[in-house]
């Protein structure tokens, strides 16, 4: 370095080259993600495909496109975030008496935090966010969502979060302090190195998308319906994800706020959460719990609505108490905001307190509940038949169930304070999160695929997949249960007593079955585009679906719909397969399109500078990014050349294409 | 065909579908809400500036009081937002926010209560007041 020190100080802020690959583990991995890496950039480059790439997706404002490149992004996150979830359950298994495992503390705390961060932040949140995306608008008879650019915009914050967190395995390390980053220990005097501001800086920066994308879809909701589709003609998917987005918008701005008095108290040395001069950490728990437990209904409720659609077309029956549902969703909505402080009984609230967020714990179980019998009801009797998005419903009410009961025994305060932070409570948020929300998403993937690519997905593979998901969820997390009663707590590297160890081993063979999940459903993606020519449907009805997302072709044209469709009743397009519905042939007139805009990339690569700066200090790089930052996004309103018409005539050749396609059925 | 209604314009001719009607602003409209606002921000200035909010009292009820109205005169005044505007929707949703407020605030206070209660040092030290 012939730098002067100083100047490099001012430059590089403390990021040194010791920072760089710290430990041979992450050698290992880094090696193995750069080969991949270039393997990829090396086939795009092969095809040709960059153009493609830019032009098609990265710049898309479709909706459509969008919630697949979410839906990507939340898969991909889903293998780091996996990798992570088997290097701790490895760890455990092994690391009894005097072996240590191979994992040092220091490293297995990040990993246990980056877990958490990136299945809830960067897994859950982009599958939820992309399915809505993608299914909501077509539910509605919409053409978009209410604003295009926006969409776009979200999407590349969100996925500006996830870059900083994965930059965080190479460059420096990660939070060391679990997934809500509780202060004191997320403080400055306890964690001092760049992991925590990682943690604050990705998720404000992907907050921001989520933020956004809650205000675009809950507008397109309520303004973009269909006419004729009055609130209780709406699909109940659209229902849950009306709902999500209202508990994101009224909940993400308390994370935000949470995490700007840590990132202050972190930089500019506030007292906001500190033990001295008045500072009160609790008041952190308080608040990120404020968030925390709606968030947990954002992930869930629309999973709720997936399995309402899928239970209804696989039982070819309407869905039971469709009125009942509705209710249910809105009386969730508003009580998930009464629950949080079950999340801290053991923080030291007297018996009123504990037992009033106790008692609102208990009273929530109810509307769901009553969800749980609404599809059983709708099962009841109908003629049921197993493709893979069922099986993965029928699993999901099976598995939820028990989460559900062991939720109601943690609400329970005297029962939380011997089973506060033990294993149980990982086995109960485990057994929902996954028992719930990720069957309930990958039941929406295989239910709604061949709408988004025109075939479908391998039944063998998927059927495969969802059996190794299930047995081995069950392998996983029922010892987990057993531990946690035995006092064992969360967290843990290294376990003196070698009678539990054969507890963590069932548990990693458990892992062990979920990654074969995971592979059968890599395999599953890679055959069926192989098979794509036999899996093929035309008519882009495969399921003989209930609601107006399958009365357009599969995928769906850019406009969705050359005529936007009239609604008389709940399951429009039942109905209108019903009264013998005929498409219209002609007539058509010109569509008003949104344009493709590169602003939300570049945008989100100027955030992933900043918050690249923030975290290390380099002060003059920070500002420089700030400023280029609000230059684009002012540069962008001057950009008028924002949308046309698409002529009527080739409204009328795409129309034409599917009739033709639909003669040979 | 009668299962389909001219869209023309895409999105936007969504807009009516909901019974909204258009806002009409007017000068009055602005230059009254904007003497309130300063009415209800030269009282608090000026409550300061006298020193009777050092004293702490019936001072600072009165300044969360004025702000309180202030937030009013902002969303009926600039906001245009009324009982009946985008087809009741703004009601709902100030209805909602309320709520919230309401329930984050006063859980917030009452838990905070008693979480210093049990649990700050001064507390702790007291043995009357442990578990």
């Amino acid at each position: 370095m012939s730098l002067h020190p100083d100047l490099t100080r001012l430059i590089f802020g403390r990021l040194t080259w010791h920072e760089f690959l710290p430990e041979p583990i992450v050698v290992g991995t880094f090696i193995v993600v750069a080969l991949g890496g270039l393997v990829l950039m090396g086939v795009i480059t092969y095809y040709k495909l960059w153009g493609y790439l830019w032009h098609e997706w990265f710049t898309s404002i479709d909706h459509k496109k969008i919630g697949i490149m979410y839906i990507i992004l939340g898969l991909v996150m889903l293998l780091r975030g996996f990798a992570d979830a088997v290097m701790m359950r490895a760890q455990q298994a092994i690391a009894f008496g005097h072996t240590q495992g191979y994992l040092p503390p220091d490293h297995y705390d990040q990993i246990f935090t980056a877990h958490g961060v990136i299945m809830i932040f960067f897994v859950a949140m982009p599958l939820v966010t992309g399915m809505m995306n993608f299914v909501m608008p077509l539910q509605i008879g919409a053409r978009d969502v209410a604003f295009p650019f926006l969409n776009n915009f979200s999407f590349w914050m969100t996925v500006s979060g996830a870059v900083l967190v994965m930059m965080s395995l190479f460059i420096g390390e990660f939070a060391r302090t679990g997934w809500l980053a509780y202060p004191p220990l997320s403080g400055i005097a306890a964690s001092p190195d760049a992991g925590v501001d990682y943690y604050i800086w990705a998720l404000q920066i992907a907050g921001v998308g989520t933020l956004l994308s809650g205000v675009n879809l809950l507008t397109t909701i309520i303004k973009m319906r269909a006419p004729g589709m009055t609130l209780m003609r709406m699909p109940v998917f659209t229902w849950t994800a009306l709902c999500t987005n209202v508990l994101i918008v009224a909940a993400f701005p308390v994370l935000t706020a949470a995490l700007a008095m840590l990132a202050l108290d972190r930089y500019a040395g506030t007292n906001f959460f500190t033990t001295v001069l008045g500072g009160n950490m609790m008041m952190y728990v308080n608040l990120i719990w404020i968030w925390g437990h709606p968030e947990v209904y954002i992930l869930i409720l629309p999973a709720f609505g997936i399995f309402s659609e899928v239970t209804a077309t696989f039982s070819r029956k309407r869905l039971f108490g469709y009125a009942s549902m509705v209710y249910a969703t809105v009386v969730i909505t508003v009580l998930s905001y009464l629950v949080w402080l079950h999340h801290f009984f053991t923080m030291g609230s007297g018996a009123s307190v504990n037992s009033f967020f106790g008692i609102t714990t208990m009273i929530i179980s109810i509307p769901t509940g009553a969800k749980i019998f609404n599809w059983l009801f709708t099962m009841y009797r109908g003629s049921i038949t197993f493709e893979v998005p069922m099986l993965w419903t029928v699993g999901f009410i099976v598995t939820f169930a028990i989460g559900g009961m062991t939720g109601v025994l943690l609400a329970v305060p005297p029962a939380d304070f011997s089973l506060h932070n033990s294993l149980f409570l990982i086995a109960h948020f485990h057994n929902v999160i996954i028992g719930g929300v990720l069957f309930g998403l990958f039941a929406g993937l295989n239910y709604w695929f061949p709408k988004a690519f025109g075939f479908k997905l391998d039944p063998f593979w998927g059927k495969c997949s969802f059996w190794f998901w299930l047995v081995g969820f069950y392998f996983a997390f029922m010892p987990l249960y057993a531990l946690g009663l035995m006092g064992v707590t969360r967290r843990l590297s290294h376990f003196d007593d070698p009678s539990l160890q054969i507890w963590f081993e069932i548990a990693a063979f458990g892992a062990f079955l979920i990654l074969l999940g995971i592979l059968c459903m890599l395999i599953q993606f890679a055959v069926s585009f192989i098979r794509r020519e036999q899996l093929r449907d035309v008519t882009g009805d495969p399921w003989n679906g209930r609601t107006l997302e399958w009365s357009t072709s599969s995928p769906p044209p850019k406009y969705n719909f050359a005529f936007t469709p009239l609604v008389h009743e709940g399951d429009a397009w039942w109905q209108m397969k019903q009264h013998h519905y005929q498409r219209p042939l002609g007539g058509f007139i010109p569509i008003h399109m949104p344009k493709n805009t590169g602003a939300g990339i570049i945008l989100g690569g100027i955030s992933t500078v900043f918050g690249f700066a923030m975290i290390w200090y380099m002060w003059p790089l920070a500002i420089i990014s700030f400023v280029a930052l609000l230059a684009t996004a002012i540069g962008h309103t001057f950009n008028y050349h924002r949308d046309y018409y698409l002529s009527a005539e080739e409204v009328a050749k795409v129309e034409a294409s599917r009739t033709e396609l639909l003669a040979h059925v | 065909m009668s299962e389909h209604i001219e869209a023309q314009h895409g999105h936007d001719e969504h807009d009516e579908h909901d019974g909204v009607s258009q806002v009409h602003a007017t000068l009055k409209g602005y230059l009254r809400g904007f003497m309130l606002a300063a009415i209800l921000t030269i009282i608090p200035f000026s409550l300061v500036m006298t020193g009777a909010f050092a004293k702490s009292g019936p001072a600072d009820a009165l300044i969360l009081f004025l702000a309180a109205i202030q937030i009013v005169v902002h969303m009926v005044y600039f906001l245009h937002m009324n009982t009946k505007s985008e087809g009741g929707w703004n009601m709902l949703a100030l209805v909602f926010t309320i709520v919230l407020v309401v329930i984050t605030l006063s859980g917030s206070i009452w838990i905070m209560f008693h979480l210093n209660d049990n649990m700050m040092p001064a507390a702790m030290q007291d043995p009357r007041n442990l578990p």
